[in-house]
């Protein structure tokens, strides 16, 4: 083969694995990405059960209800609308009434919402992304709290 | 006074700094030997600085000074002595000293152990080394001082992120940035070779030590950081990709292709302008990592702070270095001269193989990694990427990458002969359709995928096991001359047999333990008996202690294996009251490679405790296999012909200078 042969043999072996790469990312991207939601875009966009979604706001203060065999039930809020969580398993350590919180499953046929994967803040000073933007855009956002989640840790 | 002197060095380091940015380039513009020996000597006072001002933030932490700010925010006097030291880099400004003190210490081990480059090269390479260091002496000066006063000064600090008081993350950060940091070097190598225009195979062999090193180093340091999240986060996961993960593996894959396209531009002359590109993109990907995990830009338990000029300056940073190393390579590249022929089936064929397949892998964690980023910034839309994701896209391209990593090291340079290579590799082709076969036969509930898994594993180790056995004629010649050649076989290729031996343990644990694992949450009262994969756990009681700085709830259990009693399980709770915080502490029983993960949940007020109870089999085998990878690295390292085999600069920079 002369230089030229092999440097095109070359450059069409990195474009077949590209393209083969750029399949796979397209692919996943369309089946395994999840959107976050506000409770308050849940009811507005009329998510279908069953699709994968994200919510994230605050644990509604005097809304936690445990039941026998680690069941959890909790209402997040933004303030605006609310939305009941089920979830079945060990909350995180810095669950806690009015903090903030992300709850990863899926809407069942009755409007609850099914978590498999509930996450919490690391520390008191620190507030999800997710839940400050939900709050903010619902103007439930007050200024103290900017200044205690400023400060987030490692 | 301390902390003053402290910030008085670093800007002493900053003067020195920039000195040492522009009097080499005008040495070697003038060829005036001394002008061009003057950063031998500012590199190391510039460690001295940054290390004396690294040491009076340690002396400000360890004696719990609170009137600094960083301190009081970070620190406790309660705080037992080593997480006192720890501290120091457990927040941002700290951290960013630490990565300067690295940076300065890379910087003189260069002027120290560079003494057969050739002394413009050096000189280059210590500027540009300098150039980095200078955005970084300014980003810590300007925005985030770790010396700032606090007026008047609190009693008491407000201690360190309770999660950060451990001993494996205590040694994570530095391990990892020594990491990111060493591939500063490859950029700065990479950076004067394209202002001189002139690379060979020697510049290849000079800077493959600090690739090796830099790559140990970041190795160790994201498997440490993965034990750490293992144990400390309490839901027995191993690797999240989250972000943060993410930003230290791209550097890695980028990294790992380094190192091996740097073999083949110094065996064969081959693949210059791709080895200097890829010296560029791992360590943009380095700072990238940095810029990920500092800036704010993701919700993660990294980020420090969402300082937005922070922010703003880590990306001028970031537009400054990667820009411009990409302009510069875009601009100069062609002044390279092209290098060696080889055929697509050699060794240099597999080496390209493995770094297109490993850039490749790369790539997709990249997007992975900034899509949703990307996507928030053009539509608001905010998405998570998961580990479906990653495993869909990053797990098909490892596939091919690993089953021709036993190639590789077989095929002759030049011209191999491929059907010669599977010949020899029928032996651990068979090895690896045994050991499916035993492992289909002897568990339950078996998936085709994690067989395969298995398979490839065994395939890659015993190639490994293959490769070794080849050079020294095992089988093939007497056993003295086996044993002599074994001798004399070159330490680096023991370390690339034991570096590819460990990625098959890393990833026979990680088939395993993602396979095998059983879990079990459960709601337990005292005396109350839990069975898990034949162990039976017993619930003895509850505890309480009290820690230097913590309260701690103590649940005693006993583990039991049909009746025999192994081992008493005290997993944890710890509250902090200085942060309102509390803290799981797994407990661990470790089983030959498996292991028994047991975390506290909520403590219920009728006494009993709910848990999460899981058998991890071969879970160690993963950070086993992380540290093979780096003890073969170490070997390589350690082999004669990359410290002393560099051919001697000799007469050229000599007769360059009589110019």
């Amino acid at each position: 083969m002369t230089r030229k042969q092999r440097r095109l043999a070359l450059i069409s072996t990195s474009m077949a694995v590209l393209v083969v790469a750029a399949a796979l990312v397209l692919s996943a991207l369309r089946d395994s990405i999840v959107f976050f939601n506000s409770p308050t875009d849940v009811a507005e966009k009329r998510l279908a059960p069953g699709a994968r979604v994200r919510i994230g706001g605050l644990v509604k203060p005097g809304s936690l209800q445990r039941d026998a065999n680690l069941l959890v039930r909790f209402a997040v809020t933004d303030g605006k609308t609310e939305i009941t969580v089920r979830y079945q398993g060990i909350v995180p350590d810095l669950f806690r009434e009015g903090q903030g919180v992300v709850a990863e499953g899926k809407l069942d046929g009755d409007g609850i919402f099914v978590a498999d994967t509930v996450l919490a803040k690391h520390d008191e000073r620190y507030m999800p992304r997710e839940v400050v933007d939900a709050l903010k855009k619902s103007g439930h956002w007050q200024e103290d709290q900017q200044k205690n989640s400023g400060n987030v840790t490692k | 006074m301390i902390p003053e002197l402290g910030h008085f060095s670093l800007v002493l380091a900053l003067a020195l700094g920039i000195v040492q940015s522009i009097v080499p380039i005008i040495g070697v513009r003038k060829r005036d030997a001394v002008l061009m020996q003057l950063p031998n000597s500012t590199a190391i006072v510039q460690l001295v600085f940054v290390l004396a001002s690294f040491s009076a933030l340690t002396t400000c932490y360890v004696t719990s000074d609170f009137s600094v700010a960083t301190v009081y925010e970070n620190s406790h006097s309660m705080m037992p002595l080593l997480y006192k030291f720890t501290s120091v880099w457990g927040n941002h400004e700290g951290s960013m000293l630490l990565w300067v003190l690295i940076l300065s210490l890379f910087g003189a081990l260069v002027a120290i152990f560079g003494s057969n480059l050739p002394v413009p090269l050096k000189s280059l390479v210590l500027s540009v080394q300098s150039w980095i260091a200078c955005s970084f002496y300014l980003f810590i000066l300007l925005t985030s001082n770790p010396f700032l006063r606090l007026v008047p000064a609190p009693f008491e600090g407000r201690d360190l992120n309770p999660i950060l008081q451990d001993i494996g993350l205590a040694v994570h950060p530095p391990l990892l940035y020594l990491g990111y940091v060493g591939f500063s070097i490859a950029f700065s190598f990479a950076v004067a070779a394209l202002i001189e225009g002139r690379i060979d195979g020697a510049w290849a062999r000079w800077v493959r030590p600090w690739i090796l090193a830099a790559w140990m180093s970041l190795t160790v340091g994201i498997a440490m950081g993965s034990y750490w999240a293992y144990y400390e986060l309490g839901w027995g996961g191993f690797w999240f990709w989250d972000p943060v993960e993410n930003a230290s593996l791209m550097p890695w894959l980028a990294g790992t292709a380094l190192l091996h396209s740097a073999v083949v531009m110094e065996k064969r002359d081959a693949l210059k302008i791709w080895t200097l590109l890829l010296a560029i993109v791992t360590f943009s990907l380095s700072l990238i990592g940095t810029f990920l995990v500092r800036s704010g830009v993701l919700t993660s338990v990294h980020t420090f702070a969402n300082d937005p000029a922070r922010g703003i300056f880590i990306l001028a940073i970031l537009v400054l270095f990667i820009g411009g190393g990409l302009a510069l390579f875009a601009w100069r590249a062609s002044s390279i001269k092209q290098g060696g022929l080889f055929a697509p089936i050699s060794r240099e064929g597999a080496l390209v193989f493995n770094n297109l397949f490993l850039t490749t892998a790369c790539l997709t964690v990249f997007v992975g990694t900034l899509y949703p980023l990307a996507l928030e910034a053009l539509t608001g839309e905010k998405i998570s990427v998961g580990p479906p994701f990653f495993n869909l896209t990053f797990g098909p391209l490892f596939v091919p990458l690993l089953f021709a990593l036993p190639f590789g090291p077989l095929l002759a340079w030049k011209r191999g002969d491929i059907l010669g290579v599977a010949q020899r590799l029928m032996v651990a082709f068979g090895v690896s359709l045994a050991a499916i076969a035993v492992v289909a036969a002897a568990v339950n509930g078996r998936s085709v995928l994690a067989l395969f898994g298995i398979g490839l594993a065994a395939f890659v180790m015993a190639g490994a096991l293959t490769d070794i056995a080849e050079r020294v004629g095992l089988f093939r010649v007497p056993l003295s001359v086996v044993r002599q050649r074994a001798a004399g076989l070159p330490r680096s290729a023991w370390g690339t047999g034991l570096a590819h031996f460990g990625v098959a343990v890393t990833l026979l644990g990680i088939v395993c333990a993602g396979t095998w694992a059983s879990e079990r949450i459960a709601e337990i009262k005292p005396s109350q008996t839990v069975s898990l994969s034949g162990f039976d756990l017993s619930f003895d009681g509850l505890a309480q202690h009290a820690g230097p700085n913590y309260r701690e709830l103590t649940a005693k259990f006993t583990v039991r294996q049909s009746g025999v009693r192994l081992a008493t399980l005290e997993p944890a709770k710890r509250s902090f009251a200085s942060r309102g915080t509390t803290t799981t502490e797994a407990a661990l029983l470790t089983h030959g490679f498996s292991q028994l993960y047991l975390s506290l949940g909520d403590v219920n007020n009728d006494g009993s405790v709910a848990v999460r109870f899981y058998f991890k089999p071969m879970v160690l085998l993963i950070w086993i296999g992380a540290i093979m990878m780096m003890l073969g690295g170490g070997l390589s390292l350690s082999d004669r012909r990359l410290r002393v085999g560099a051919p001697k600069p000799a007469a050229r920079p000599a007769a360059q200078l009589a110019e």
